[in-house]
């Protein structure tokens, strides 16, 4: 990163990401996409939470907290989903207020794009801001 | 005065209800959704009414914020953040009492209508549970039964309506001639009210 922070400082922790999709091989797949294009050097915790609990088609408000504790190093938790009961699921655990590790967002970016540049902003070392400013500019990407 | 256990009884008689209506809710929602709403609630309202028995909680507030925690965590579909945040938010205004009044209850039951309404970004005529809750809670001044037939009209008339919102809203003009799931029911957990009302003896008319 050119801002100079030096993620191999010990005191300085990564941000984690969470990936909540209606389907649980759409949630791996994205995480391991963005995970594999980050490169050398550290790459941020990322957790998928896909699907049901049994393995059905939906949200989990189980696997999205059980993801978003997994990933949490205490820089905060960028959320980032695919559409309808996972946007409402994360959005009502956020209001619930403690179902979620301090300093968690919903991040608003398109999913797979929005998640590798997530993910690679995180393991290079940016704050949660960041993170979520990265994320939400792969809107911007046309393919025209 | 509606007690705790009125509001037990309120979540009793919705599962009940859903559980009746499971078949013809998933039959609405497979023209213009994904034909899951009625096994979705069934989950849903099964692990609250479980939930209810095995926690007790004692106020009426602390029942509905645990019955809308449950509807979170086990349906899976948008419905559960939805009618979770609904109950939660409900449950959250009644406060700490031990008994509330029927007209504290209407203004609680507004603030959760309007959390759902912020969280899902309906309005009415959006062709969603909004039009069934907000005449609904705009009747519930007058008596349960008003507000139960409020709220029933209500989903009647997103027949008409076309999809603004969620799924449904990707069928366009298609989604017209169908009414809407989640309107239908809405509609079943106000006509609740009026079952736990009379359960008990008590008034709420």
């Amino acid at each position: 990163m050119s801002d100079g922070r030096d993620s191999q400082d010990p005191a300085e922790q990564l941000v984690g990401i969470v990936l909540v999709s209606h389907s649980a091989a759409v949630a791996s797949s994205v995480a391991e996409l963005a995970k594999g294009l980050v490169g050398g050097g550290a790459t941020a915790p990322v957790a998928p939470a896909g699907g049901t609990e049994d393995g059905g088609l939906g949200t989990s408000a189980e696997l999205v907290a059980a993801a978003a504790a997994a990933v949490d190093r205490g820089a905060g938790v960028a959320v980032l989903t695919d559409l309808g009961s996972a946007v409402l699921t994360v959005k009502a655990l956020l209001a619930e207020g403690d179902e979620l590790p301090a300093r968690t967002r919903l991040v608003d970016a398109p999913f797979v794009e929005g998640a590798v540049a997530a993910v690679v902003t995180a393991s290079a070392g940016a704050d949660l801001a960041a993170v979520e400013a990265a994320a939400g500019e792969a809107y911007a990407y046309r393919k025209e | 005065m509606l007690d705790t256990d009125f509001f037990r009884r309120w979540m009793t008689a919705t599962a009940a209800a859903v559980d009746r209506e499971a078949e013809r809710l998933t039959a609405l929602d497979s023209p213009i959704g994904d034909a899951d709403h009625g096994s979705n609630l069934q989950r849903g309202f099964t692990a609250v009414v479980a939930t209810l028995e095995k926690e007790a909680p004692g106020t009426p507030g602390t029942v509905l914020v645990l019955a809308g925690r449950q509807l979170i965590s086990t349906v899976g579909g948008a419905s559960g953040p939805l009618y979770g945040t609904l109950l939660r938010r409900t449950g959250k205004a009644l406060g700490e009492a031990a008994e509330v009044g029927e007209e504290q209850f209407a203004d609680a039951l507004r603030a959760g209508v309007d959390a759902v309404m912020a969280l899902g970004g309906a309005a009415p005529g959006d062709k969603t549970m909004v039009d069934a809750l907000v005449p609904a809670v705009d009747a519930l001044g007058d008596s349960f039964t008003a507000a139960g037939a409020a709220a029933e009209q209500g989903a009647e008339a997103t027949t008409a309506l076309q999809a603004r919102k969620g799924r449904a809203s990707y069928l366009g003009e298609r989604s017209i001639g169908h009414q809407d799931p989640g309107a239908t029911s809405s509609a079943l957990l106000i006509a609740a009210l009026l079952e736990a009302a009379e359960d008990s003896g008590a008034s709420g008319e």
